[in-house]
């Protein structure tokens, strides 16, 4: 048991933890602290096999830019408080049920595939790093990277469009 | 291969994103909040994106002797991923945000009047 051993056991762990108390806080702000903590686990991860480039993204888009948005629209709405009502109690137990048993039928179809010997390259391997990941994505990737900039600006157009506020003034802002 | 190189079994990771992976759909299901929905499939996609990442080394191990960039496209498909999905973001956010102008509240439960 190294030290790449004990990392990934407690990414793991923290990852795991840190999401179960996403879908369990009941106040919606530590729910968006609980998944920032999440994302850092699994950048952690990254960092774990050598990903950098998805590391170092994964933290500023995501921990940064995502999870600020996340948090603005819950306090413009002032929703920092559990104000959220009980759903029914049979619904939530459904709910949990069912997913664990996706889970089961997963786990359960997964644990014999052919691919069960192998294993993932961690702290080496010259694939994760900038040098490389930038080479291909300018040369062979350079038509998806410009069309999902055009993705983007249309993603901003909508936004644009949707939050602006209604025409009918007795509606106002909220 | 250094002191702290080596390699993790894939069976450990693709537990381990099954199981992040069935949480957020296990938040999906039982929440209310729209916003926290809305985190929950974030959360999926993590999820997923673990996966490819894990696939991705996975493949550069088994033919790194032949090409050395063997695996790349898994992690610029994990890089589109996070592309869509700030879009996505940007877009649902401000669609809660106009849910909440109308109905003043996220909780999902009052969209089903959209029926009527």
């Amino acid at each position: 048991m190294n030290i790449t051993h004990v990392l990934f056991w407690f990414l793991s762990v923290l990852a795991l933890f840190s999401a179960l108390m996403v879908i369990t806080s009941r106040n919606p702000v530590h729910s968006v602290l609980w998944l920032i903590v999440t994302f850092f686990a699994i950048s952690g991860h990254y960092i774990l096999l050598n990903a950098q480039f998805l590391a170092i993204v994964n933290i500023i888009v995501y921990a940064g830019a995502i999870m600020v948005l996340f948090l603005f629209v819950i306090m413009l709405m002032n929703l920092n408080k559990s104000t959220e009502p009980k759903k029914n109690r049979w619904l939530q137990w459904a709910g949990a049920i069912a997913g664990l048993c996706l889970l089961l039928v997963l786990v359960a179809a997964l644990k014999d595939t052919e691919i069960k010997g192998q294993a993932a390259q961690v702290n080496e391997g010259e694939i994760g790093l900038i040098k490389n990941l930038g080479k291909e994505l300018f040369s062979t990737y350079v038509v998806p990277f410009e069309i999902s900039s055009i993705l983007f600006l249309s993603a901003m157009v909508g936004a644009v469009v949707i939050g602006k506020a209604s025409p009918n003034p007795s509606e106002g802002r909220a | 291969m250094g002191r702290f190189g080596g390699a993790m079994p894939i069976n450990y990771y693709i537990f381990l994103s099954l199981a992040l992976f069935c949480i957020g759909i296990v938040g999906v299901l039982t929440r209310r909040n729209a916003i926290i929905i809305f985190m929950c499939i974030e959360l999926m996609l993590n999820a997923v994106n673990l996966l490819l990442v894990a696939f991705s080394k996975m493949h550069h191990l088994a033919k790194a002797v032949t090409d050395v960039t063997t695996g790349t496209e898994g992690q610029l498909f994990v890089f589109f991923i996070m592309v869509v999905a700030a879009a996505e973001v940007s877009v649902g956010l401000a669609i809660i945000v106009m849910m909440y102008r109308n109905i003043h509240s996220v909780d999902v439960n009052f969209l089903n009047r959209l029926k009527h």
